[in-house]
């Protein structure tokens, strides 16, 4: 089996996988990250959601192969070592913006990306558009708006400082 | 999925020489529509040629063209400044395309060469004229689409980029969604530029991408919404599934080609 290397939540990592594996279970099964869910399988649904380079993909519809070398963060890569959360987790829990849970880490990672890629600023609406490749059974979205809003700001002000 | 072998070759030649060399190799761009086939498995390849490492990434433009790559994401096209100023109606149609996570993966040469029926690409590459460059040879977007899923390319021809003439006046794309899958039930990309006045309809046809030529007459001659109000595209030919009839998707055809010209100015 062909082996790769790459970088998972900051760690070098190396696995053997078939040319099958999917990026989901590379991490899920092979790497013990079960924050990242697998909940459509087909590419619909996010829960699957982790950033790839920088941007968000759905790790059920990337090889492991295909992430050969590159720097993947998944929801356990993103509060401190110290258990503080990320700005994006710690107002998801602020607003309430999660029942059930499920697509928590999907919606969390894509919504990390979508502050990060419009600094100019996201109206309710644009957010509400720019989530679009993320599903919530429990009809969550209001909050998960909400939390994403909230976390704009705190976000771009850690990194502007 | 069935398994298979995977290759990432490092030069164009060495992916033409991996797929020559075996006829049940595939090759994969961004795999946002590849992986949920191979799932399905609606298609067994013995190889896997990834053509991400053929530095095939890139925007370019000149004077009198827009090159895209084609390992170029949407999410590239759509964010890009030269894109949104030289063809605005391209960039507005990467940004509908799939979502955000599809986007970061799918390639305009992966579309192009999958030729889904419900694609939005080919109608933007059909209404612009542009060319299709290959390993082998440059190919007209009127030569290009052959049906659906079925283009001019070999199965050892690649697509290297995507060259749309310029200077382009106007384009615009509307598409009406399914509203659960959000892939085109009808979209319509409308241009006027170098390749002339055109009209290219997607998601419609059963054959695909096909361009209304009574549509291009009237706008090369007023380019405004009420010169295309009165014409009527026949349903026949066109797709019928629950989604809608062929006779449903026709009206829509000409509505969704008035928003597009009106969005063109």
């Amino acid at each position: 089996m062909p082996k790769i290397s790459l970088k998972v939540n900051g760690k070098a990592v190396s696995a053997e996988v078939e040319g099958r594996t999917l990026l989901v279970e590379l991490l899920r099964e092979k790497l013990g990250l079960t924050g990242t869910h697998v909940g459509c399988d087909t590419s619909q649904c996010g829960a699957c959601v982790v950033h790839v380079n920088g941007d968000s993909v759905k790790s059920c519809t990337m090889l492991a192969l295909q992430a050969d070398g590159a720097d993947v963060t998944t929801i356990e890569g993103l509060a401190q070592p110290d258990g503080t959360l990320h700005p994006m987790q710690a107002m998801f829990r602020e607003h309430h913006a999660l029942q059930c849970g499920f697509c928590t880490p999907g919606m969390v990672m894509s919504a990390i990306d979508i502050v990060q890629k419009h600094p100019e600023g996201l109206s309710e609406a644009e957010i509400r558009e720019e989530l679009e490749g993320n599903l919530c059974r429990c009809t969550g979205y209001h909050n998960i708006v909400k939390a994403i809003a909230a976390a704009f700001p705190l976000m771009h002000q850690k990194q502007a400082a | 999925m069935y398994d298979f072998a995977y290759q990432k070759p490092a030069s164009v030649a060495d992916a033409v020489k991996l797929l020559a060399g075996d006829p049940e190799a595939k090759a994969v761009a961004g795999g946002q529509t590849f992986l949920p086939v191979l799932k399905q498995r609606l298609n067994k390849p013995s190889l896997v040629v990834d053509l991400a490492g053929l530095g095939l990434s890139g925007i370019k433009q000149s004077a009198n063209a827009l090159s895209i790559g084609a390992m170029t994401t949407h999410a590239t096209v759509a964010r890009s400044a030269e894109v949104k100023k030289a063809i605005p109606g391209l960039a507005q149609l990467a940004s509908w395309i799939g979502d955000n996570q599809v986007r970061h993966r799918g390639t305009i040469g992966g579309s192009l060469a999958n030729n889904d029926p419900s694609a939005c690409y080919p109608a933007a590459v059909l209404a612009l004229g542009a060319t299709i460059k290959t390993n082998k040879r440059a190919i007209k977007a009127d030569d290009f689409f052959q049906g659906m899923f079925t283009t001019a390319l070999e199965p050892d021809e690649i697509i290297t980029e995507v060259e749309f003439p310029l200077p382009v006046e106007k384009s615009a794309y509307e598409k009406f969604r399914q509203p659960a899958s959000r892939y085109a039930m009808v979209g319509v990309f409308v241009a006027k530029g170098p390749a002339g006045v055109r009209v290219a309809v997607t998601g419609a046809g059963q054959n695909g991408v096909f361009r209304v030529a009574d549509m291009e007459a009237a706008l090369a001659k007023s380019f405004a919404p009420d010169a295309i109000a009165a014409i009527k595209v026949s349903p026949e030919g066109l797709n019928s599934d629950i989604h809608g009839s062929a006779a449903y998707r026709a009206h829509l055809i000409t509505v969704m080609a008035k928003r597009a010209v009106a969005a063109a100015g």
